[in-house]
């Protein structure tokens, strides 16, 4: 008895250990294996012998279909939801990224955390640019745009519900700080006019911003010129002239923050510490990468929490799925497995053909899994509030990093459902095997 | 009933194809369980009692721009409004900004129109009574272990000190309890004195983020809605009147949308449980086509046949979804007692007969093809083993 409880602890010891294996080795590493299992299995004896063993298991799952693609299915489902919540966080999380670089630097008022919480007043702007690590335009004018971040109420298309879009005041200098933003329809807003650019995003989610809409912005009206296409989070938002936003929210001269480029991203240290040496300036200054990442990082970490714990659940059904279909298939094979044990068969061969049966069975499953997250999820648009309480609207990416991750679960799946199955038709006492009907 | 110990004995006649398939049900409800506590907590905020009587008038510019304190008196004027009260949004950093809960100004009436959240008289007076006094959720209590008398310093993230400093610091003079347990996450929460608030940050001052009012009759809600609007209309900052589920409701959609993610992942759940049971229950019925064979020779009707093997599948559903249903109870209790803040309702009434809904279903589903095999089989056929 002591001794049966024994056995069984070291089975799921050794179980456990290439399933931790399987989920932290990278793709290649699992590559490099598949490659040496199957040079074992073409050159020596004992595995051809498998290999014999496992085409005669292959050939026969037609027969067992139904009880076949419950694991195929099962690992479909584990994979599929876990590749489409990882997507969720990554498409998130790459927005967000790509919206900051390394040589630009927004400043805020110390401890405000978000633009919409922070207040510049016009003094700290100047003496922010006037910086000597701002770089300078062809003009000689610094490079620096003091933005104002508002929110204004629109219902979302289809919609009856009010969402918040980011209103964005920018300074005439901000097109240099963007070089990637393109304007796909309609011209930019002129300075000085009631005149707005939507984010093509932006355009896209919400009602009454298409080009030549009027909008009311606290009880003022203003009109859509132009739709530009940013690539980041600023396609979520709409522009305008940051003294006008500044006018229509009576916000006298000052702004939320500022933005400025810096000749090169090694002149940041400089630049922080000349102003933070100012005794008269409680500022926050970070590069606009630190500042859009840290936006990202809560609700990136509670995607992910979900989708692995949600696909963990899964998982445990989906073994104990693999684990039923894989005993079944063992049982109606017990005759066929006796009589390769009596012919000669040792044991090894015998578990490792159940073990690449179960695995074929679950790269199966864990590819239509991902085919389907990747069919239905990539590029899929979805919206949250960001920082600033408004939306920030991104798209799933379906990465070929979480292709393989999903892979990798799908294997160690197969693994957990088939180790038990093979083991047990490698014991099997050869005469009794014979004898079943 | 009394054929109880035979369906039993059918279901564990395979004792470990059971025992799997009974944890793979169980891994179902228990995901079914937890996902839909997270929906109803996101659902069903404002939806209470005393939330139905309660409306929100906040900027119609967005609710983050604020509205004048002026308001205050021109609101409780208006006909149908039984009380005012007014809140703004702190935004405060309690040590880090992972440890995010609500922070919020609050009128001195504040607990007068939220009777919901349950405060002791004594502790209620003194928190009118001190300058500086903070009322926390017994809940966010438990999770910093915060004690009455406590100092609790606050990073301000909007608004600074008058002297530019960013720390504020507040004297904890009362827990509040919330009973219902629908209502729990409002214990998350941490209330200071609007005048103090008022008095001591650098600019805003004598603005307010929003009014709550209480209605008399909430069947008057529209029409006092609409004449609490009007009071603002054409001016500089025009307010939009609603009912407090209904702003929660547009907040929560405005941060996902939880009902496509949690249906999307239910249905691959349970998509996979209908193939999986469903072969289960395939393949006990398969290996007992000679015992069906008997019961029928010794006189079981057709129909008996078809419910004897529909009630064994809704039972092993009941059985494995009932203990996943119950886990996922406990684990939402355990995970609400450490604090953990993850938007989560108790699994309740509700969830459990959604949840027996589906086992039943699911249950049917999956034995409805086997059930009729074994009904139709022929006896001379089956127990000849053709």
């Amino acid at each position: 008895m002591l001794r049966k409880i024994g056995t069984t602890l070291a089975i799921i010891a050794a179980a456990i250990l290439p399933v931790i294996a399987l989920v932290w080795l990278p793709a290649w590493a699992i590559l490099v294996a598949i490659a040496v299992l199957g040079v074992w299995l073409a050159l020596t004896r004992t595995g051809r012998q498998a290999w014999s063993a496992t085409a005669v298991g292959i050939a026969t799952i037609p027969q067992r279909l139904g009880s076949s693609s419950v694991v195929i299915v099962g690992i479909a489902g584990v994979v599929g939801v876990l590749i489409a919540l990882l997507a969720m966080a990554e498409g998130f999380r790459a927005t967000l990224h790509e919206t900051g670089s390394d040589d630009t630097v927004i400043v805020l008022r110390a401890g405000s955390q978000a633009e919409i919480n922070s207040v510049v007043d016009s003094d700290t702007i100047h003496v922010v640019a006037e910086q000597p690590q701002v770089m300078r335009d062809a003009g000689g004018k610094q490079i620096a745009s003091p933005e104002i971040v508002v929110d204004a109420s629109i219902p979302k298309k289809g919609s009856t519900l009010d969402a918040n879009v980011e209103i964005r005041g920018v300074g005439e200098q901000v097109w240099e700080l963007h070089p990637r933003l393109r304007i796909i329809a309609g011209r930019r807003f002129s300075p000085g006019l009631r005149e707005l650019i939507v984010g093509n995003k932006a355009a896209r989610e919400f009602a009454h911003t298409s080009i030549g809409s009027k909008l009311q912005l606290n009880g003022e009206p203003w009109t859509v010129v132009g739709e530009f296409d940013s690539g980041d989070a600023h396609d979520s938002e709409l522009w305008a002239d940051t003294n006008v936003v500044a006018t229509t929210y009576h916000r006298g001269s000052s702004t939320s923050s500022v933005t400025v480029r810096l000749t090169s991203p090694q002149a940041f240290d400089a630049f922080k510490a000349a102003i933070k040496s100012n005794p008269q300036l409680k500022l926050d200054v970070q590069t606009t990468r630190t500042y859009y990442n840290a936006q990202s990082e809560g609700l990136t970490q509670v995607i992910r929490l979900l989708g692995t714990t949600v696909a963990v659940i899964m998982a445990i059904g989906a073994v104990f799925g693999a684990l039923n279909t894989m005993y079944a298939a063992i049982a109606t094979r017990t005759r066929e497995i006796a009589t390769l044990r009596a012919i000669g068969f040792r044991g090894v061969p015998v578990v490792v053909s159940v073990l690449i049966e179960t695995l074929l069975l679950a790269i199966l499953g864990g590819a239509v899994g991902a085919g389907i997250a990747w069919a239905l999820f990539d590029n899929y648009t979805a919206s949250t509030l960001g920082a600033n309480f408004s939306q920030v609207v991104f798209e799933f990416r379906v990465t070929p990093a979480l292709l393989a991750a999903g892979l990798k679960w799908a294997l160690a799946i197969g693994f957990l459902g088939g180790l038990f199955p093979a083991l047990r038709a490698a014991r099997m006492p050869v005469t009794d095997g014979l004898r079943e009907l | 009933m009394k054929y109880f110990n035979l369906i039993w004995a059918a279901l564990f006649r395979r004792k470990t194809r059971t025992l799997f398939t009974l944890l793979s049900v169980m891994a179902a409800f228990l995901l079914f369980g937890l996902l839909n506590s997270v929906r109803e907590a996101f659902t069903s905020a404002g939806h209470s009692i005393e939330g139905a009587s309660r409306m929100l008038t906040i900027s119609k510019v967005s609710f983050t721009m604020e509205l004048p304190q002026s308001l205050d008196m021109r609101i409780q004027s208006v006909p149908g409004v039984a009380a005012v009260t007014y809140a703004n949004w702190f935004g405060g950093i309690y040590q880090d900004p992972k440890n995010f809960f609500a922070n919020e100004a609050v009128a001195a009436n504040f607990f007068d129109v939220y009777s919901d959240l349950e405060l002791p008289p004594a502790e209620r007076r003194a928190f009118v009574a001190t300058r500086t006094g903070a009322v926390v959720g017994a809940s966010l209590a438990r999770r910093f272990h915060w004690k009455i008398g406590d100092k609790i310093p606050l990073q301000a993230t909007i608004f600074p000190q008058k002297d530019g400093s960013n720390t504020w610091t507040f004297d904890l003079v009362g827990i509040y309890h919330v009973t219902n347990s629908r209502e729990k996450q409002q214990e998350d929460a941490f209330f200071f004195n609007w005048k103090y608030f008022d008095e001591a940050r650098q600019f805003g001052n004598g603005k307010v983020g929003w009014y709550i009012e209480k209605v008399a009759q909430p069947k008057d809600a529209d029409r006092v809605a609409q004449a609490i609007d009007a009071l603002s209309a054409n001016s500089d900052h025009e307010t939009k009147t609603q009912s407090e589920a209904a702003f929660q409701a547009a907040f929560a959609s405005q941060l996902a949308d939880i009902g496509l993610i949690v249906g999307s992942i239910m249905g691959a759940v349970f998509f996979t449980l209908v193939l999986l049971t469903g072969n289960t229950m395939a393949q006990a019925v398969r290996e007992r086509i000679p015992e069906l064979a008997i019961l029928k020779t010794i006189g079981f009707s057709n129909r008996s046949i078809l419910v004897l093997v529909l009630a064994e599948s809704v039972l092993l559903l009941a059985l494995g979804g009932a203990i996943g249903l119950g886990l996922a109870d406990l684990a939402v209790s355990v995970i609400r007692a450490q604090g953990i803040p993850i938007p989560m309702l108790p699994v309740g009434l509700a969830i459990w007969l959604e949840g027996f809904g589906l086992m039943a279903f699911i249950g049917l589903l999956v034995g409805v093809l086997p059930a009729r095999r074994g009904m139709r089989l022929r006896i001379v056929d089956a127990l000849a083993g053709r």
